[in-house]
């Protein structure tokens, strides 16, 4: 009887949660390629090759290529010496890293508005020297580099944690530099992780919208990264457009999802066995 | 020859070590002993270079190594969860400490592979060097530890509670492994352990530790027969508290015909070739003794007379043994 209900409930709770996902991503999810084909192949197609949308996802991968190293260099360096280290402030430390996720985009890009822009902070000395940031690609960099911040140091730190320093010490202890008792200790015991974190980072970083809207300005060709350019084309009734673009995002969080099950199959599979 | 003078290390409020004075001597094989917190791994790890004291000095044969980090201290050391690398192979992992020496003293590929075959060899896991750390049981993992810190040639074999992850059987193997592999190689080794059986099986001496200072130094038989404190008369080996600091070991007190200390016994159980009594004596002071095991036992219930052919006498002023013959 028991065992019964049990059963009972627990089919329940997973067609609820399979219709919950269906209705709420899987069905917008199919309605977005479903409009962006709508009039055919060739019309998809040439909202991808416009100039002004390969000028977007040029930006966008440029963006993400500047913005994801970086944070993955910040990333190791924090989770190391929070994981590591025991030094005053570092509770502080790892709530800093933690603000992009409580602070809303559209507050980190104002942040840089009133820093860099026209009446900010260093406005007067940036126009001087000629150097332009905001509503232009250094903004655009800076305010994905501000909401992609957490990613790879949230992944490494409960695992740089868990790992203590024994390895390293072993390492040491042997003869090696520090150099190499990172590249040839540290790095392999972490790089599962790190590779989660750059792709977690890699999809933040591209389809970031709200921060970028801020300090783009929006300039068609220019300062639209494709998260932009397909508001742009919405805005405009050219839903064909929008959402083939839209399509091209959405394939990228696709593949995000692919590759992420890859690495928890494998780290999962492997893990305490031999090859990892 | 290494010599500690007065390391102090403090965490915050916390004295691990207070002014500690120590000498090893040369290819001696000598055990740190002491409970959780006492700081005898705190001390290994001063010595290695891993940590470093806040007051005293290392010196190993006459130089002051107090500064040097542990790379530059030609120490082999083997932790207690053995910090195999797990992306490396077995051979890797021993030949680690020779593969990242500097281009001018690393030895070629061909050679580096050798030299841990020929380790894995000494640490009778030859034919092993392929496997990964995960394929291998712990007394395996544990014997590739200490071939990938012998890879190195050291000068002084540290190793921090060497047998604590394994079971009572591998540990029983390997201890008695260890002990020929020292006498064999002759290089001065000190372990860390909370175990006076092992220490005591183990040592040439024992320093036996607690709350961050050194309660005795000897050898295993001097700080069995001789405890200088309470503390390590309590801690090695099994006790009996009499009233006025008198201690006793089971083994040293017999049962009586008449004028002994009466014991009301409430378990009996066979401990190898003994008989092991436990009682009650003057209403709440436990007693356990150990009696010959082809005699039969007291039962419970029954009250026996007891008496100390040993003793050891811990007063303010010191310690003093008493032999009853």
């Amino acid at each position: 009887m028991n065992t019964l209900s049990f059963l009972r409930a627990r089919h329940l709770l997973i067609a609820a949660a399979l219709a919950f996902i269906a209705l709420f991503l899987v069905l917008p999810l199919a309605a977005v390629f479903s409009a962006a084909l709508q009039k055919g192949l060739e019309a998809y197609g040439t909202a991808l090759v416009e100039p002004d949308a390969i000028s977007a996802i040029k930006l966008t991968l440029l963006v993400a290529a500047i913005s994801v190293p970086l944070n993955v260099v910040f990333g190791i360096v924090a989770a190391w010496s929070i994981a590591k280290f025991d030094f005053p402030g570092k509770s502080l430390l790892i709530t800093f890293i933690d603000l992009p996720f409580s602070v809303s985009p559209v507050v980190a890009g104002l942040i840089y508005v009133l820093m860099f822009g026209a009446q900010g902070w260093f406005g007067p000395w940036l126009a001087e020297h000629d150097v332009q940031i905001i509503f232009a690609v250094p903004g655009i960099v800076l305010a994905t580099i501000f909401v992609t911040f957490p990613f790879v140091a949230r992944e490494l730190i409960p695992l740089m944690g868990e790992q203590g320093r024994d390895d390293e010490e072993a390492a040491l202890s042997l003869g090696a530099s520090g150099f190499q008792t990172f590249l040839r200790v540290t790095l392999p015991n972490i790089r599962w992780g790190l590779l989660y974190g750059v792709l977690l980072c890699n999809a933040r970083a591209m389809g970031e919208f709200g921060a970028v809207s801020v300090v783009s300005g929006h300039l068609r060709g220019l300062t639209n990264t494709m998260p932009l350019h397909v508001e742009i084309l919405y805005n405009e009734y050219n839903f064909v457009a929008a959402f083939a673009v839209a399509s091209l995002l959405a394939m990228l969080a696709l593949v995000t999802l692919v590759l992420k099950s890859l690495l928890e199959w494998r780290v999962g599979y492997h893990h305490g066995s031999a090859r990892h | 020859m290494i010599r500690l003078q007065g390391i102090t290390k403090r965490y915050g409020q916390y004295a691990a070590l207070n002014d500690i004075s120590l000498e090893v001597r040369d290819g001696e094989f000598l055990a740190l002993l002491g409970p959780s917190g006492s700081g005898k791994t705190t001390l290994l790890r001063i010595i290695a270079g891993l940590a470093f004291p806040d007051k005293g000095s290392v010196t190993f044969n006459g130089e002051d190594v107090t500064d040097l980090k542990v790379a530059d201290r030609k120490v082999g050391f083997v932790f207690q969860q053995y910090a195999l690398f797990k992306h490396m192979t077995v051979a890797e992992n021993v030949g680690f400490g020779l593969s990242v020496r500097k281009r001018s003293q690393r030895p070629p590929k061909a050679r580096i592979k050798a030299r841990a075959e020929e380790l894995l060899d000494l640490v009778q896991l030859g034919g092993l060097g392929n496997r990964y750390p995960a394929q291998l049981s712990g007394g395996q993992r544990q014997r590739v530890a200490l071939a990938r810190a012998l890879a190195v040639e050291p000068q002084l074999l540290l190793l921090d509670e060497p047998f604590g992850a394994l079971d009572a059987k591998v540990r029983k193997t390997l201890r008695r492994w260890l002990r020929d592999l020292h006498k064999q190689m002759g290089l001065t080794s000190i372990f860390v352990t909370h175990d006076q059986e092992e220490a005591l099986e183990l040592a040439d001496r024992v320093v036996v530790m607690d709350h961050g200072v050194i309660e005795q130094v000897g050898t295993p038989e001097q700080v069995y027969m001789e405890p200088a404190t309470p503390f390590v008369s309590d801690f090695v080996g099994e006790t009996n508290h009499f009233a006025d600091g008198i201690h006793v070991r089971p083994h040293d007190l017999d049962i009586v015909a008449a004028d002994g200390l009466p014991v009301v016994v409430d378990n009996v159980f066979r401990k190898g070739g003994a008989w092991r009594i436990e009682g009650v004596c003057a209403g709440d002071r436990v007693v356990e003794l150990d009696v010959d095991a082809s005699l039969p036992p007291p039962s419970p219930g029954e009250t026996i007379q007891v008496r100390p052919r040993r003793s050891k006498a811990f007063t303010p002023t010191g310690a003093n043994s008493h032999d009853h013959a």
